[in-house]
């Protein structure tokens, strides 16, 4: 794309236009759930289990009703009543509201006090006695699956292990044959640590139920509105719920990152309570509860194994993992795969022969699975193949960036057909890879390292050339719950010519009512400051499956574009009717129709829009409308290529990280400006697993570091100098040529800094060290390979 | 912060906030800068029934070099010794010290007083006070004390102070001409408690020897530490690489760390070792070139 084809005052793709959110976020103007106060609103505060597994004896509520301002202690016992103490997750699975009998991990949900006040609430969780008998808990999946680990869903009938499921893709044979006739073999084990979405607005609701109208309406920090609405209709149906008189509102949220899309068990007791009672509840959790018991993400334990010929050509790769689910597979993946988009782990090679599999197991830990910043799993599958590249780059004592050129899937290959199964729709990644190489001064660093380890300093180079998998997604293999992984946009154009479009999509941050803009502005011409864009109310809004796994732009994006050209082709006719001519004779630019071969005879969007409703072609509905559900052919596959520069500290281990260099290609850019900032965030929140955050459980299954004084955000000071820049290789398929681009760095950040560390420590006989790599750990190496300086 | 019920009293006299105190006993905390205490509420560790601000006493909060001795009122906030000129051009630990407590939210509400008063062995105004071999003046019913630095900490989170007393002020032997100070910490992230820090402060005589030197070890301890054995060694040489290396050998024997989520007690030995010598080398470069 060279530059943008519409004006400024247009304002179509490729502008940097400021985001039209920001005006009132910068103010201090957004409206989140906490923002929502209702008449009569009461305050749920939450009693957790201090055990990661043990019986509850008893809940002795007395002491807690006695406070004045309590309302109610809600218990298993009670929801019981209602058959609402448990709840299907979205991956099938089951989960408790609130327990019976047992608490499965630490900070469980136990009962919920509802007061007056959020302070009354707090007191009354205090004044709540449970008698517990603690019992042993299974923390380690490894421990899991052993034959005499004790049973942990015991109330699943029948089940007589840890075991939640086994999935695998790919052929195993044929592999395996691979394996046997290739030159070279690499093995390493690659663990994945259990981590957190630490978004900035914790999750919450306000619950109301209208006794009157029998209508619920629910303010609620979620990522998937629509799809909200129908869970809620299936599991509360039986106790007169009706999708009709449900009515889910995602006001402007906080960060969701993939933890805003579970339904937690707070929200549903939450709803209860309301409907109980009769009165507003809000339930706002604090940040230790959030970081606690919410959904985790991570925590893969992989055996990967790649095979070679002696020239460096990748014959065949495999990976065997452990996946920690915790109390229950509460993960978001869509129905058909249970791993997510893991099989993208051949990555950016050709290898032709590849065979995964995966065993889930239950353990004494929160439940979850969830696809942090990342579209479903790929964060695992790309450190895998990432790290394992550099293994065998070691072996053959090649330079990873050579070994990389070598397998690449080259520009011709596409679309290519994946060992695994995908279909990978554009890529262009050498020209990437050159690029990051060519930006970093990537010959003159190595021979800078050269030196550098002959004085005896530690300096490393990192690279990763990672394809991404996004915009879940079509519909003839993805469903979440059975429905369908479309998305939808609703445009009206009113006869001013101005227009509001709604979707089923929900910004938490994205910049959805600035994009969406900018995209109906190329396709109908009208300035994008005119278009007003609306998410997140299911009463309002077209359904559609939310916002998450950078879906957004490849299925609601292209969603706006084809309402669009539904616009223009209706457009088309009034034009046509307007100017006296016949359809055929009319041609579309930028914000008009005009007569081929004269220019000056012309009717623009805004014309043509008022005569939709002032002077209608006779036979021609009224009005100026579109509706589109997009389901898309395939999925989008963005690339990148990343180069970290690391210095390491030879006393006391502190790795810093001199340069970053981040290529990205997403296709054609919609906001420039928003991509970049994207591409910042993500850095960073790639940067945070790779060297600060770990969610670490001690043998009990309590939590070592429930806070952010132990868990490691990182800030400003310890982020390095993105350097960030893009090329553009278009999608074939989506109408914009666009593809998601949020979760790219996000995924490709941490094997360029783990490879960047293990580089710096190679020539000690370092393959690989997991992530976070903290000085702690990196001290640990000197002392084990006897480096201590 | 959702704390249950207490009282809040805000004294305008260091007096009433005293009888306040003995009025109170253990039920009362004495709310300064709160950034301790605060958090503490917040977890419902600690629960007090009254909390007595002394934000509102005046006097106690100033920084200024009389007599011989620099004295910082307790009230002083982190940033004001950051922003002060007297600070930084004569006590270098300091600055480097207030530069590496938490973050500058933190540092605008944080006292001195309050960094020394809680007894926390991960704060690091505690080592670089042993450093520069400060004492403290705290006032009681009976009038004002004096305690050295190095009888204040007494035990884990405790110290000298007693129930009806508060920390007024804190006085430093004034920094002699060719002297020179640092505070190397290290930490997981900005705003961390310190893996391990070491704060020195040493001055030279006329013919290049160290005449006198502190170093205090920060978090390596259940109460903040001094290393005896590393500033004996030093005390009356001409430092040397050999010397230097000498004593941070002998400070990480002095230190007594755990292993936690920061690191083994052996990294954290380690990091002292090295922590020392980079605080001595960095001390002796600053009393060069104010010299």
């Amino acid at each position: 794309m060279n530059g943008p084809k519409t004006s400024v005052e247009v304002g179509g793709m490729g502008h940097n236009i400021k985001r039209k959110e920001d005006a009132r976020f910068i103010r201090g103007q957004g409206k989140y759930t906490d923002d929502v106060v209702l008449p009569g609103m009461l305050h749920m505060d939450i009693v957790r289990s201090p055990y990661a597994y043990a019986k509850i004896k008893s809940i002795n509520t007395d002491n807690a009703m006695a406070i004045p301002g309590v309302h109610a202690v809600i218990t298993g016992e009670v929801l019981e009543g209602y058959n609402l103490h448990w709840m299907p997750t979205l991956m099938s699975d089951t989960q408790m509201v609130l327990p019976t009998d047992t608490v499965m991990y630490q900070s469980q949900e136990v009962a919920a006090v509802i007061a007056d006040d959020r302070y009354i609430a707090a007191d009354g969780v205090e004044a709540v006695e449970v008698e517990y008998e603690p019992m042993q808990a299974v923390v380690d999946p490894f421990k899991a699956m052993e034959a005499d680990a004790p049973v942990l869903r015991t109330d699943k009938e029948g089940k007589t292990d840890n075991h939640i499921w086994h999935w695998e893709t790919g052929d195993a044979e044929k592999t395996e044959e691979a394996f046997q006739a290739a030159d070279v073999v690499v093995k390493e084990k690659v663990y994945l640590p259990r981590i957190h979405v630490a978004s900035i607005e914790t999750c919450g609701c306000v619950a109301s139920f209208d006794p009157v109208e029998g209508k619920l309406t629910v303010w609620m920090t979620t990522q998937a509105p629509h799809a909200i609405r129908t869970v809620v209709a299936l599991v509360a149906g039986h106790v007169g719920l009706s999708e009709e008189k449900i009515r889910i509102i995602s006001p402007d949220i906080g960060g969701g990152f993939g933890g805003k899309v579970p339904v937690y068990p707070g929200y549903v007791i939450a709803i209860a309570s309301s409907v109980v009672i009769g009165k507003p509840v809000k339930w706002v959790e604090d940040r230790s509860e959030n970081l606690q018991a919410d959904s985790f993400a991570r925590d893969y334990h992989m055996d990967v194994e790649l095979a070679a010929s002696n020239s460096g050509k990748m014959e065949a790769l495999r990976i065997k993992t452990v996946a920690d689910h915790g109390y229950t597979d509460a993960a978001a993946n869509p129905s058909k795969y249970p791993a997510g988009m893991f099989s993208i782990c051949t990555g950016s090679y050709d290898i032709k022969n590849a065979f995964t599999e995966m065993d889930a197991y239950y353990t004494n830990k929160p439940p979850g699975g969830i696809a942090y910043r990342c579209s479903f799993r790929v964060t695992e599958a790309v450190h895998a193949i990432e790290r394992i590249v550099d293994v065998l780059a070691l072996k053959l004592g090649r330079d990873p960036a050579d070994l990389r050129m070598q397998n690449f899937i080259q520009p011709e290959d596409f679309p290519y057909q994946s060992a695994l199964g995908w279909e990978y729709d554009s890529g262009n990644y050498p020209r990437a890879l050159k690029l990051a190489m060519e930006k970093i001064g990537y010959e003159e660093l190595r021979r800078e390292q050269k030196e550098k380890r002959e004085r005896g300093e530690l300096m490393g180079i990192g690279i990763s050339s990672f394809t991404e998998i996004v915009g879940a997604g079509p519909s003839k293999d993805f469903d979440i719950l059975g429905i369908k992984m479309f998305d939808s946009c609703e445009l009206r154009i009113h006869p001013t010519g101005k227009a509001i479009a709604r979707f089923g999509t929900k910004s938490q941050g994205q910049g959805h009512e600035t994009t969406y803009a900018q995209i109906l502005a190329e396709e109908l011409g009208i300035p994008s400051s005119q278009i007003q864009i609306e998410e997140g109310d299911t009463d309002t809004a077209p359904y559609g499956l939310g916002t998450y796994a950078s879906r957004s732009t490849p299925t609601a994006g292209a969603a706006a574009a084809k309402a669009a050209h539904k616009i223009r082709e209706k457009a088309r006719k009034i034009a046509a009717h307007l100017l006296e001519a016949s359809e055929e004779d009319l041609e579309w630019e930028v914000g008009k129709f005009f007569v081929k071969g004269s220019p000056e005879q012309a009717k623009t969007i805004q014309e043509i829009a008022f005569a939709a409703y002032t002077n209608h072609p006779q036979g021609l509905e009224p009005g100026l409308e579109a509706t589109h559900y997009y389901d898309p052919p395939n999925m989008t596959f963005p690339f990148g290529s990343y180069i970290c520069v690391v210095d390491i500290d030879r006393k006391t281990g502190e790795i810093k990280i001199r340069r970053f260099v981040a290529i990205d290609d997403c296709g054609n850019i919609i906001n420039p400006m928003i991509v970049e900032g994207q591409i910042h965030g993500g850095l960073t929140q790639g940067l945070a697993p790779a060297m600060y955050e770990e969610l670490i459980y001690d043998e009990q299954g309590n939590i070592l570091n429930g806070s952010f004084m132990d868990y490691l955000l990182p800030t400003s000071v310890e982020t390095p100098n993105w350097e960030t820049e893009q090329t553009i290789t278009p999608s074939p398929h989506h109408p914009l040529g666009a593809k998601g681009v949020a979760e790219s760095p996000t995924v490709g950040a941490p094997p360029a800094i783990a490879n960047a560390v293990v580089d710096a420590l190679s020539h000690l006989g370092v393959e690989n060290i997991d992530i976070p790599i903290t000085p702690f750990k990196v001290w640990q190496v000197f002392q084990e390979k006897g480096a201590a300086a | 912060m959702i704390p249950p019920p207490y009282e809040y009293l805000n004294p305008n006299q260091l007096s009433e906030a005293i009888s306040l105190l003995q009025k109170h006993g253990e039920e009362a905390k004495i709310l300064a800068g709160g950034h301790s205490l605060i958090p503490a509420m917040k977890l419902r560790f600690a629960l007090p029934e009254y909390l007595i601000d002394i934000s509102g006493i005046e006097g106690m909060d100033f920084l200024r070099e009389e007599e011989g001795q620099l004295r910082i009122g307790a009230m002083s906030r982190e940033s004001s010794l950051e922003e002060s000129e007297l600070i930084s051009e004569k006590y270098p630990l300091l600055l480097d010290t207030a530069k590496m407590i938490a973050d500058p939210q933190v540092r605008n509400m944080a006292t001195v007083g309050g960094n020394l008063a809680h007894g926390d062995p991960a704060n690091d105004h505690p080592a670089a006070m042993i450093a520069l071999r400060a004492r403290v003046v705290v006032e009681g019913p009976n009038g004002s004390r004096e305690i050295g630095i190095d009888d204040f900490f007494t035990d884990f989170f405790t110290t000298a102070l007693q129930n009806n007393e508060i920390l007024t002020e804190i006085k430093i032997p004034a920094a002699p001409p060719n002297s020179g100070g640092s505070y190397q910490k290290i930490e997981r992230k900005v705003g961390d408690y310190a893996a391990a820090a070491v704060a020195c402060q040493l001055s030279f005589d006329a013919g290049g020897t160290i005449q006198q030197i502190g170093i205090g070890l920060t978090n390596v301890g259940p109460i903040p530490l001094r290393s005896n054995s590393a500033e004996d060694h030093l005390r009356g040489q001409i430092p040397d690489d050999s010397l230097i290396r000498e004593s941070g050998r002998l400070a990480a024997e002095d230190c007594d760390p755990v292993d936690d989520l920061r690191g083994s007690a052996e990294y954290k030995r380690d990091l002292v070792n090295e922590l020392t010598q980079r605080a001595i080398k960095i001390s002796i470069e600053r009393s060069e070139r104010g010299s």
